[in-house]
């Protein structure tokens, strides 16, 4: 039995026909789990491993070594705050300190409504508009404290979905298809191709 | 080790050193006396040189620079400085780096006393700590498996416990989690770490992070001694050091043995101690748990304590007034004894008993003088082949070093496997092809392979798989078969049938031949088998085992002589037990066991780590055991038992000590039983093989901390050093029989199959009911469920799914038992585990029908 | 004064709104580049990169028709494009990805022609949740376009591209590491030999790995010739170049400016880019190339933006981004965070890197938030001596890969430049900037 959905299962199994080995879908196959579950469930971990023709020891591994995969359930959204160089100068740590008080959580917990969990991140390469603020992976450049606490209020009454969507940074991302130029393709372009250099070197002398 | 081609020259400190290109600089300089500090770097796994303790300076296009000496292959003209003061700063850097965050425990850490980061920190380390910061914390210690407990405080993250579980054993079940300084080694929570190989990780941990359940808190290294032997649990035979603090057994640790088991234990050898030093407790003689620790005769249907002079009187009494029959007495066991004591009972058995009616088998082997007459092959062998071919039960489960050796070689080198597949083998994932054998059908898929017409269509193989596997089986040049007993409930002619066709259609391919049972070949060399006399001479025929319980049923023979656990062993229980319920039985053996419950007399003996000998592995070669505690109470070694027991019946062996039966045993045949009793410089030999001696190898401190740091006693002590050879014996050269001397293998009739039943497999486990788990609380914890196992065809045609339960009907029983599916199954195969015990306890092995050349079991789902 | 006549090679389409669509890349001149480069040979196209001596914009600098020509003959061979651009305060590639799309598409077509690999994976930062789908998108509209596929527009040459995500790893912007990610193992940095991806890389097969940036100027590279690149800049350093700048400026952002032509001055203070200081306080410091980089002082300020030109002067361009500290910066407090992110995004694998960087962080944490001790100096530089032996640059180093040596950078730096304001800082037991 998938535990996967039945749609993503498919994507999932797209995922794994686009590389020439199938772990190498690992990372996508885990945002995928994220996508459904919130988070990487034990059963999400299981389905990849077997997907990718690892073990659960391995997928778990793998997925505590980024940052973006959680291994225990969070809240709905995921607010970043950055403190890195660049948003330090420009009072990251004053405005993730603003945060916790605002959303009354501590950094990295998740609130009592089970809808935000605040996190302290490395630099989300947006430092034009620090500090840097995302939502579920999505840059809100609230520099403020005054913005922040207005699209917190926004979040929370579903009026930024069509821009936030819950979890999965894969949510949005659809490749059109599979691969398009099978093996034997290549093999044949790249014997025609040496051919043509050969003789090009030869012409040349 | 094979001798390395020297080509190159490499400066180290100044010193020219010769090495083979491409060698590690670590093991170059370590050659040549300059012993560079390591942690991560293991001599058998590929370096990953994370832990950068072993930085040295090598010369290179940009001046000297700091590499790691574990990950430098060398080339000519290499400049390596490993004394620098820029060495000795990045070292001693590393070191402290090390020590910042590891706790301060080493009074209450198990590893104290012989943890290389101790010594190294003694050695290397600066007086003071400069680390003023809250040390790193994690919750301490967890139970990452049944058998390991983690200290993740400790770790130095050196990897090799996930290395050796990714790389050498190949069952990721632990991985390393999070990243910089919160890495942590990590099982999956809802799979945790239950590899048969745990325990290998637990020796090469280089800290005390990692640490045996069985072993925590047991002893302190410096009151450890220890010897080093061979581990008899199965026929691989690992070389281990075998540890005790005083007369109990401590621990076992895997020695580095180049040709058979590179340091490496499966942990049913490992942690078996509890079963061998027995249980205090228990006095029932019919408990495996229990040790035999005085003779035992019957009187009034009770067994009760006796003298030895009592017992060997009683046992001659029995034994002399069945002798007098015609074919009264006979004799079985003996494979889990050293080949003196097998080669002393087989001089029992003919000259004293005259009879030919022996078997260290217990139905559940093959002919002994077609497995000698195979051409054989070594592990190394194995290892090297171009192809390998299995037709055997799951090397894990039977022999697990053998699959460690030949899951490496296989995955490292990646040579070409050819399954056939009789059932679940963990060697699977590295088949190239995988051709599924049915029950009674091995001789008929190997005709169809040596064959170029068209297979049998009841077979139904697959074409493209057969055509590969011709092509890659060739005429068996560089071809090695691995061939076992591959079903006990199947007569065991099917596989000699294969095995000897498979012999004649590959003329130039070698066997290796599975065998089990611990010294079950030192047995069969030593005449414990019907039909071969000592030294694999070819000899009149005898009773197999199953023959034997046959004639004591019919009234045939009288009285048989039990070397070991016959009941516990064999698959017609019931029918062995009816037959020794009408035998005189004299039974000789270490542990209570259900056999006792028919014995007439019971003659105590020594056991694994008790006893001195030498013992054989399945390639044949012959090394040393070594005694480490004293056998307890009045059990006796078997040598002087069967020397006392040929006294009581008026027969001298001339055998009052082991070395007396060894030097016997090699006089009279050639066996090299004395000279490798007696040489503590090689790895053993290979008996009747022209090849010379293993050589040992020395041992690296990192390598195997537990063993340098634990003193040597008594034989056996050289381990890691090179000692004077023994002097060689006068000897016959030896024997061996070969296959034309035995005429073609009979083939064996097959019924047809039915179309509604399913053929019943019946394969050891390595965790079973046996003495070895049962008498261990560590081990008997990890017998796994009585299950089923069915392909998934089989079970989705019955409606059923893992953990649905089926009414099994086979040799007139019913069970009811839990399915499992499992598409390594074939097809139309209901596969159980040998001994295991239904619900209501009933034995498995009932269901199949002892008579039959297969079984087919009817089922119908719940 | 700053130059700013140089042609936008990479930024020329950032003025529309919908810069990201296939629509805007074609009217726009966009795939014209790679028509042109299918009607040449592949190996011509690889000689224009390299006549346009394009330096890898990622960080190392190495020169990408170098790179190419390194790709070890085989049967199999990637191009994989690094976009995972995470060195703290560089967020150019983040620009190039979600704004051009279409021209880090094109730029992959034109490499992987000129390599004559036929599957490329674009492995982007899993952060960038908009630019993975505008990449995944373009990469969509490529195939329907006919610009990737079997037979990309006729020429009998066919790519795949598959565009995967990151999930979080700054390790993951070093090229093994990356391959591992790749691979869907942990990001650890693959141990040296072999040195170079071109001969042993994904899965073990010859693979190139450039930058986004990189990618991104091939289109131009091809149109307009390897020669009218090279005329731009100076010495190795040619063409233009992404600057991000950020910290104490009044214009934050990220600027496409010609090498070697303008200063750091030029870069911080000139009103087309950062536009001074907030307050016109006096620059106290700055990063010249991410926070790997050993930093500068404002006699620095006057050093022309050229790869050999800031080497020279003992730091590095490194991934074209700048962070300026002003006389209300703390460089304790700057030199800690960076330290903090390097312990977090550390490996784990090397034992002074690991063990290394916590050490130095913790230490790094007392002096600026009190119980700060006089000798830490000393043990700070020591600590980072264990990491970069003798502190030299480029730094040697004990570890398998460069972020171990990247540690000390700023440590180093912060001492040297600033000791009065640690020892303040062990004065005052806290910071004084507080």
């Amino acid at each position: 039995m998938s535990h996967l959905r039945v749609d993503l299962r498919q994507r999932a199994e797209e995922l794994v026909a686009l590389y020439p080995r199938p772990r190498s879908a690992m990372l996508p196959l885990l945002h995928l789990v994220q996508e459904q579950d919130g988070y990487v469930s034990p059963e999400g971990i299981d389905e990849v491993a077997e997907l990718t023709g690892t073990t659960p020891a391995d997928v778990r591994g793998t997925a505590s070594f980024y940052d973006m995969f959680h291994l225990e359930p969070v809240g709905r959204y995921v607010v970043g705050v950055c403190t890195n160089i660049a948003c330090l100068l420009a009072g990251g740590e004053e405005l993730l300190a603003h945060a916790a008080r605002h959303l009354d959580c501590a950094v990295g917990s998740t609130t009592d409504d089970g809808l935000f969990t605040l996190e302290e991140t490395e630099c989300l390469a947006d430092c034009g508009h620090a500090p840097c603020v995302t939502v579920n992976h999505r840059y809100v450049r609230t520099t403020t404290a005054e913005a922040f606490d207005a699209m917190i209020d926004e979040v929370r009454s579903g009026r930024r979905d069509h821009e936030i969507p819950d979890h999965g940074t894969l949510v949005r991302v659809r490749r059109n298809g599979g691969l398009r130029v099978p093996d034997e393709v290549i093999a044949a372009e790249r014997a025609a191709a040496k051919a043509a250099r050969a003789r090009r070197l030869e012409e040349a002398g | 080790m094979t001798e390395t081609r020297t080509t190159v020259t490499v400066t180290v400190n100044g010193r020219a050193v010769a090495a083979a290109p491409g060698e590690l600089l670590i093991d170059v300089a370590e050659r040549a006396g300059t012993y560079i500090p390591r942690f991560c770097y293991h001599p058998r796994m590929e370096p990953v040189g994370v832990c950068r303790m072993c930085l040295v300076e090598v010369e290179g296009p940009r001046g000297a620079t700091l590499q790691p000496a574990c990950y430098q292959h060398v080339n000519d003209g290499m400049v390596v400085t490993t004394d620098s003061p820029k060495v000795k700063k990045a070292q001693e850097g590393v070191l402290e780096f090390l020590l910042a965050n590891h706790p301060l425990d080493c009074p209450v850490c198990d590893k104290g006393g012989e943890c290389p980061l101790q010594d190294q920190a003694l050695t290397h380390g600066p007086g003071e700590t400069r680390f003023v910061e809250e040390k790193r914390h994690f919750v301490k210690p967890i139970e990452i498996g049944p058998l390991v407990l983690l200290d993740r405080e400790r770790c130095i993250q050196c990897a090799r416990c996930t290395r050796f579980a990714a790389e050498v054993a190949g069952d990721t079940e632990i991985a390393f989690a999070g990243r910089g300084d919160q890495i942590e080694v990590a099982p999956s929570p809802e799979h945790p770490f239950t590899s048969v190989f745990s325990g290998n990780t637990v020796q090469i941990c280089p800290v005390g992070a990692l640490t045996a359940t069985p072993y925590r808190f047991a002893a302190r290294p410096w009151d450890l001694e220890q010897v080093e032997s061979t581990c008899t649990q199965c026929a691989v035979g690992c070389r281990l050091a075998v540890q005790s603090s005083g007369n109990r057994l401590t621990r076992v640790l895997g020695v580095d043995s180049d040709p058979v088991n590179h340091g490496w234990l499966c942990d049913k050898g490992r942690f078996t101690l509890d079963a061998i030093d027995g249980h205090e407790g228990s006095r029932d003689p019919l408990d495996p748990s229990s040790r035999i620790t005085s003779p035992l005769v019957r009187r009034d249907g009770t067994l009760v304590e006796a003298t030895w002079g009592e017992a060997l009187a009683r046992a001659a009494e029995l034994l002399g007034a069945a002798r007098a029959h015609d074919g009264g007495v006979g004799v079985i066991g003996g494979a889990a004894l050293t080949n003196e004591s097998a080669y002393a009972w087989a001089r029992v058995a003919r000259e004293v008993l005259g009879t030919e009616h022996v078997d260290a088998q217990y139905g559940d082997g093959l002919d002994a003088r077609r497995v000698l007459a195979l051409p054989g092959a070594t592990i190394d062998d194995a290892c090297a082949a171009r192809v390998v071919v299995t037709l055997c039960g799951d090397p894990r489960e039977e022999l697990p070093v053998l699959f460690l050796r030949l899951r490496g070689a296989l995955a490292r080198r990646g040579h070409d496997l050819v399954e056939l597949a009789v059932g679940p083998s963990a060697l699977h994932p590295l088949a190239t092809v995988s051709i599924p054998v049915r029950p009674g059908e091995a001789h008929r898929v190997i005709d169809a392979l040596a064959d170029e017409g068209r297979a049998p269509a009841d077979l139904a193989l697959d074409e493209d798989a057969r055509a590969r596997a011709r092509e890659l089986l060739g005429d068996g040049e560089g071809v090695v078969v691995v061939a076992g007993r591959t079903n006990l409930a199947e007569d065991p002619a099917v596989v000699e049938r294969a095995l000897t066709r498979l012999a004649e259609a590959l003329p130039r391919a070698r066997f290796l031949v599975a065998s089990r049972r611990g010294n079950v070949r030192g047995a069969i060399d030593a005449g414990l088998a019907p039909g071969l006399r000592p030294g694999r001479v070819l000899g009149a025929g005898g009773r197999d085992t199953l023959a034997q319980l046959a004639a004591l049923r019919e009234g045939a023979q009288r009285a048989v002589l039990v070397l070991g656990d016959l009941l516990g062993n064999v698959l017609d229980r019931a029918g062995a037990a009816a037959a020794l319920e009408r035998a005189d039985v004299v039974a000789v053996t270490g542990h209570g066991g259900a056999t006792l419950a028919h014995a007439d007399v019971v003659l105590p003996a020594a056991v694994q780590h008790e006893r001195t000998g030498t013992v054989t592995n399945l390639e044949g070669r012959v090394t040393a055991v070594v005694p480490k505690i004293v056998a307890p109470g009045a059990a006796w070694p078997d040598v002087a038992i069967a020397a006392e027991l040929a006294r009581a019946l008026g027969a001298e062996l001339a055998m009052d000590s082991v070395e007396d039966a060894a030097r016997a045993y090699e006089v009279s045949t050639g066996y090299p039983a004395l000279t490798v009793l007696l040489d503590a410089t090689s790895e053993g030999r290979l008996a009747g093989s022209a090849s010379a001696p293993a050589p040992r190898r020395p041992l690296d401190p990192m390598a195997f901390p537990g063993i340098r740091s634990a003193a040597w006693v008594g034989l056996g002590e050289s381990a890691g050093d090179v000692a004077e050879s023994a002097p060689p014996l006068a000897v016959p050269p030896l024997a061996a029989p070969a296959l034309a001397d035995l005429g073609p293998a009979p083939s064996p009739e097959v019924p047809g199959r039915d179309a509604y039943g399913l053929a019943l497999r019946v394969a050891p486990r390595l965790y079973d009911h046996g003495v070895a788990v049962a008498g261990s609380p560590a081990l008997a914890a990890l017998v796994g469920p009585t299950e089923a196992r069915l392909h998934p065809g089989d079970l989705d045609r019955l409606g059923l799914d893992t953990g649905g339960r089926l009414l099994v009907r086979g040799a007139g029983r019913t069970l009811e038992l839990t399915v499992a599916r499992d598409a390594q199954v074939p097809r139309g195969v209901l596969e159980v585990a040998f001994g295991a015990l239904g619900d209501g306890g009933e034995d498995v092995n009932a269901l199949a029908d002892p008579d039959a050349v297969i079984t087919q079991v009817k089922v119908e789902a719940r | 004064m700053a130059v700013l006549d140089a042609p936008r090679i990479v930024t020329s389409r950032l003025a529309y709104e919908d810069s990201h669509t296939l629509a805007r890349y074609l009217a726009t001149g966009g795939y014209a580049a790679l028509r042109k480069a299918l009607s040449l040979h592949p190996e011509q196209v690889a000689a224009e990169v390299d006549q346009a001596s394009l330096l890898g914009r990622g960080g190392a600098g190495f020169p990408a028709g170098r790179k190419w020509s390194m790709l070890r003959p085989s049967e199999v061979a990637y191009l994989v494009v690094n976009g995972d651009e995470s060195e703290p305060a560089t967020f150019k590639d983040h620009l190039l990805v979600e704004r051009d799309p279409h021209q880090l598409v094109e730029g992959v077509i034109i490499a992987a022609y000129a390599l004559q690999v036929n599957r490329a994976f674009i492995y982007l930062r899993g952060e960038f949740a908009l630019g993975l789908e505008r990449v995944q998108a373009a990469v969509n509209e490529a195939y329907d376009h006919g610009a990737l596929g079997r037979n990309v527009f006729g020429s009998g040459f066919s790519l795949d591209v598959v565009v995967h995500p990151g999930a979080g790893a700054y390790i993951c912007g070093e090229e093994t590491a990356l391959l591992e990610g790749l691979e869907g193992k942990r990001g650890f940095p693959r141990i040296k030999p072999p040195f170079f991806p071109a001969a042993q890389g994904l899965y073990g097969e010859p693979t190139v790995v450039n930058n986004v940036e990189t990618m991104s100027n091939l289109p131009w590279i091809v149109l307009n010739g390897g020669a009218a690149f090279a005329a731009l800049g100076a010495g190795r350093s040619t063409g233009t170049r992404l600057f991000a700048l950020a910290g104490r400026v009044n214009r934050p952002g990220v600027y496409e400016v010609e090498m070697v032509k303008n200063t750091f001055r030029d870069l911080i203070y000139d009103p087309a880019f950062g536009g001074g200081v907030p307050g016109d306080r006096p620059v106290k410091a700055f990063i010249p190339g991410g926070v790997s980089a050993p930093w500068f002082g404002p006699d620095q300020l006057d050093l022309p933006l050229g790869q050999d030109e800031v080497g020279a002067q003992g730091s590095m361009l490194g991934s074209g981004s700048v962070v300026v500290l002003d006389d209300t910066s703390c460089a304790v407090r700057a030199a800690w965070r960076i330290t903090k992110f390097f312990s977090r995004e550390s490996c784990g694998q090397c034992t002074p890197c690991r063990e290394g960087s916590g050490w130095i962080e913790r230490a790094m944490y007392r002096l600026e938030h009190g119980g700060g001790r006089v000798e830490d100096l000393d043990l700070l530089l020591d600590l980072c001596d264990n990491i970069a032996p003798g502190l030299t640059w480029p730094p040697q180093q004990t570890t398998i890969c460069v972020l171990g040596p990247s540690i000390p950078s700023s440590v180093h730096a912060a001492i040297e430049m600033f000791k009065d304001e640690f020892l303040a800082h062990v004065e005052t037991q806290g910071c004084p900037f507080d």
